[in-house]
């Protein structure tokens, strides 16, 4: 890309949370709910001496995005690593639950989810991990309604129990600089040793987990450019479809069956891994 | 962890109540809200301490003049460098007055 392309362009990873979720909203609907001003903070950081945020790191945005009643949820992926804690994980379970509501009162509210997380918020510990579970039922309740559409647009990427909430949205979006697994490249090195996962291979941890090669492995359904627009246009679209009739999350036997295909006494490759779930995901 | 208060003349109340910035590594929140005419607080938490007198500089520096609308100013710093701070303020002061403050 030119200088005077990336000067021009419009990119949706540079912005932070709130101008992400404005970002989408159609001009003029954004109203923030819960926001820094009602100062929820997270009363466990304090505790730890961490310096909190007066939103815990967690945006809940309602509007309109192509003229249809959406809430938009936005984590800040600077802020602790995007972890959810339990003020953080409540904003957005109970935005999806109240968004169930809306739908059995026949107002079709959508939900778009933008993750930039490393998972469970580590010091809010059981409180997280509840929270997250909140957020999957709220999701899997929302989806019965209308479709919940995830993003992630990088540079943290989507990991941990975030990562299953993700699995279970109707459709995902990535970027190429996104990343999406359920433990990180890092944790991995720790747990199983450099010679399973070199932690500091950024071609190998991109070829396995990057937004391209999930794309291509069918666990995500869109690879967008880090352009603005190009975001938006492609969320609207996917509301758009409707709710899929099958779900990603519904077809576990069809990607258990690409899992029993793979040798693990090799690594696999980025081609490897694209062979085995090019076959009975289509 | 450190908290630290201080407070300076001001004029008007601000026009509207603005946050900007994220508490990221090297970075700071800032919450701006009116306050009545005359008088800006801020308070500060910060995760690095002993910086007392740093900051208190660095706020006189920004507010002495006391000529700045009337604030209650909340500031969450992750380890922002001083200059990093005064940009964080200048740019919630702006787009209070810009939109009359979002949120």
């Amino acid at each position: 890309m030119s200088i005077e392309n990336l000067l021009k362009r419009d990119s949706f990873i540079e912005r932070g949370a709130r101008s992400r979720a404005q970002a989408l909203l159609d001009p003029g609907t954004f109203r923030e709910l819960a926001g820094p001003f009602e100062r929820l903070h997270s009363p466990w950081l304090a505790m730890q001496r961490l310096v909190t945020q007066a939103d815990d790191g967690v945006v809940v945005a309602k509007g309109r995005l192509a003229g249809q009643p959406t809430v938009v949820l936005a984590i800040e992926g600077a802020f602790q690593g995007g972890s959810m804690g339990e003020i953080g994980g409540a904003k957005i379970a109970g935005a999806l639950e109240f968004a169930v509501r809306d739908n059995e009162r026949g107002v079709p509210m959508q939900a778009v989810i933008l993750f930039e997380t490393g998972g469970v918020r580590l010091q809010e510990a059981n409180l997280g991990l509840a929270a997250i579970a909140e957020i999957q039922s709220a999701i899997v309740a929302l989806r019965r309604h209308r479709p919940v559409v995830g993003v992630s647009a990088g540079t943290v990427g989507c990991y941990g129990g975030m990562s299953i909430a993700a699995g279970l949205c109707s459709y995902f979006v990535m970027t190429r600089e996104a990343r999406l697994g359920l433990n990180g490249p890092q944790v991995i090195e720790q747990e199983a040793g450099v010679a399973e996962f070199d932690a500091r291979q950024r071609s190998l941890i991109w070829g396995l987990t990057g937004g391209e090669q999930r794309t291509a492995t069918h666990l995500a359904d869109a690879c967008v450019e880090d352009d603005t627009a190009q975001v938006r246009a492609t969320v609207a679209a996917l509301f758009e479809r409707g709710v899929p009739t099958v779900h990603r999350s519904d077809r576990t036997a069809d990607f258990l069956a690409c899992l029993a295909r793979v040798d693990t006494d090799t690594q696999a490759t980025r081609d490897d891994v694209r062979r085995i779930y090019g076959q009975g995901l289509e | 962890m450190e908290r630290l208060d201080y407070e300076f003349a001001a004029g008007k109340p601000a026009a509207g109540r603005t946050v900007s910035g994220v508490v990221a590594s090297g970075d700071l929140e800032v919450l701006l809200e009116p306050a009545g005419a005359g008088r800006t607080t801020v308070a500060v938490q910060t995760s690095v301490d002993g910086y007392g007198a740093t900051w208190k500089a660095l706020l006189e520096r920004v507010f002495g003049a006391g000529d700045l609308p009337a604030a209650r100013i909340e500031i969450n710093d992750n380890g922002a460098t001083p200059g990093v701070v005064r940009m964080r303020i200048e740019q919630a002061y702006e787009q209070a007055a810009m939109n009359g403050g979002t949120p």
